[in-house]
């Protein structure tokens, strides 16, 4: 066994992550089924070692906008939550994005509405992608189906926030988070120096800055001509990361007469699903959408020619089932399956559907 | 190899950390693992019960179908779990907790005295180690010596001068595991 892999929960894998990404703070606040984040950190206490701090916040309100100062400051900052505790950060986040500061957050979902179940769920989705919070925003959005994923999306959720100055979010649920399986961990890199940050982030408020004027970050523009200025620019730039930053897979596609389209834990299950559909002489594939937004759109598109129907698997009441939809454009049919509350489909019941809904 | 196996039985127990060390064992003998439990708002006292995958392959979903080996440890585990053994399978159950008897005849079932046992040993604590030790003596899917490797791993260190109680707990379970029912 090599020395660098380990056996730890998608949770755990986040914090060790963030602390070897070299991120600055952690802000968050306990909440079941994500709690082992902030418990490893703590744990971790990499106070002592890079630096990095961890704050247990008065509640999940705090524990963004602590985000939205750090960000402020050109600062790896970041939180995490489980979906009443992200409801409650929306109105930071939809401020965040219209500052236009990079910052990650991470939302372990559960069975909703309300305070819901602490089991699985991906009922968040309009959430994340449709704007949670106020405004003309997007939020880049992940969707890992790995433990190993969960500890890979953390650098690269924050390499896109500061490419494009916006807030990225880790979409994941209580299945990733708290299921255990093997992880190669990326490698320490330090925290940036002050000159590092003052280089890469030109616009961040940095106390004493004699040499320029003083930088100043806002989500309020009072003038509306403005305003619409500024919107036109984050458009622009929302443009920008449709054109180049959609990630997805394709499993077994080649020669499939039907797709599944699921994300994160839901994709995983459908990869069983593909088996047990291939022995019976069904050809199917699966195509995971890894970014949530920007959505693989245009390769659905394409496949509208290819295949006969798409089945979406969720863990909601069919919420992605819409983007798809629009996708293909009314070419072929798009139907969805999915259990509610915090109930996880089991592979079989996924087949069943396929074969009730889109076999024919 | 594929082993689909779920342990379940009431919080406290030691569900999850038996599937936990088996799931280490797993990955020194360099195969792909998966554990996956399902987890209630309760503690001790509550149900508990994860689902562990050892393979040589890499493992597509970590929720399955049916299972290969079914471990209940209480009553509600028993009549949760029965019908999802695939058939030739097996279920191992702790007489202990069990009051009603298992009524397919196509599995494999095995019982286990290991409440009794561990209260011979004076240690309730290592149960699940005896559960374990049953286990591999029915099914060797990983060596009894990584078993050893994977608990000092998953052990803080202040615990480890529990090691050799454990192993003697996974040696008492090879030993006291019955066949009750054969498949037909």
């Amino acid at each position: 066994m090599s020395e660098e892999i380990s056996l730890m929960k998608g949770n755990e894998a986040i914090a060790h992550a963030a602390i070897r990404y070299g991120v600055d703070g952690y802000f968050g606040y306990p909440i079941t089924p994500q709690s082992e984040i902030i418990e490893t950190l703590m744990e971790a206490a990499p106070w002592k070692t890079t630096g990095m701090v961890v704050l247990q916040a008065e509640s999940e309100v705090a524990a963004i906008n602590m985000v939205y100062g750090g960000a402020a400051c050109g600062k790896y900052a970041m939180t995490s939550s489980s979906s009443p505790g992200v409801s409650l950060k929306q109105e930071g986040i939809s401020y965040m994005a219209g500052a236009e500061l990079p910052c990650l957050i991470v939302n372990v979902q559960r069975g909703g509405p309300g305070l819901g179940t602490i089991q699985p769920s991906q009922a968040d989705y309009f959430q994340t992608v449709k704007g949670g919070g106020h405004g003309d925003y997007k939020l880049i959005t992940l969707a890992p189906n790995s433990v190993q994923e969960m500890a890979d999306f953390v650098a690269l959720g924050f390499d896109l926030a500061f490419k494009y100055r916006n807030p990225a979010m880790i979409l994941t649920d209580g299945m990733i988070g708290q299921m255990m399986e093997k992880v190669r961990l990326p490698a320490f890199r330090p925290r940036r120096t002050d000159d590092e940050v003052r280089a890469q982030c030109p616009w961040a408020t940095l106390g004493k800055t004699p040499d320029r004027e003083p930088n100043i970050i806002t989500s309020l523009e009072l003038d509306s001509a403005l305003m619409e200025k500024n919107n036109e620019r984050f458009q622009a730039k929302y443009r920008l990361v449709e054109e180049n930053e959609v990630l997805y897979q394709e499993v077994k596609c080649g020669d499939a007469d039907y797709l599944l389209v699921a994300f994160g834990s839901a994709a995983r299950i459908c990869l069983k699903t593909i088996e047990m559909a291939r022995d019976e002489g069904i050809r199917v594939g699966l195509l995971r959408p890894i970014t949530l937004w920007p959505f693989p759109d245009k390769i659905l598109h394409r496949y509208a020619d290819k295949v006969k129907g798409i089945l979406t698997v969720e863990l909601n009441a069919g919420q992605m089932v819409e983007d798809v939809r629009l996708a293909v454009n009314g070419k072929i049919p798009v139907e969805h399956y999915g259990r509610l509350g915090g109930i996880v489909p089991t592979p079989d019941s996924v087949l069943d559907a396929l074969k009730e809904k889109v076999v024919k | 190899m594929l082993q689909e196996i779920v342990i379940s039985g009431f919080g406290g127990q030691g569900v999850l950390s038996m599937g936990k060390i088996l799931a280490y064992s797993g990955i020194m003998e360099d195969k792909e693992v998966s554990w996956f439990p399902a987890y209630g708002p309760e503690q001790r006292g509550g149900t508990a019960n994860v689902t562990v995958i050892i393979s040589d392959e890499p493992i597509s979903s970590p929720v399955v179908n049916k299972y290969d080996i079914a471990i209940v440890l209480n009553q509600p585990s028993l009549e949760k779990f029965e019908d999802k053994v695939k058939p030739g399978g097996a279920l191992i159950y702790d007489g202990y907790g069990i009051h009603k008897k298992v009524e397919r005849n196509d599995i494999n079932v095995f019982r286990i005295n290991a409440m009794d046992e561990s209260m011979r040993m004076n240690n309730t604590k290592v149960f699940n180690m005896i559960v374990l030790g049953g286990l591999l003596k029915i099914s060797p899917m990983v060596d009894v010596e990584n078993v050893m490797e994977g608990l000092k791993k998953s052990l803080p260190e202040r615990h480890h001068k529990l090691l050799p109680m454990n192993e003697e707990a996974i040696l008492r379970g090879m030993e006291i595991i019955q066949l009750e029912q054969k498949a037909v």
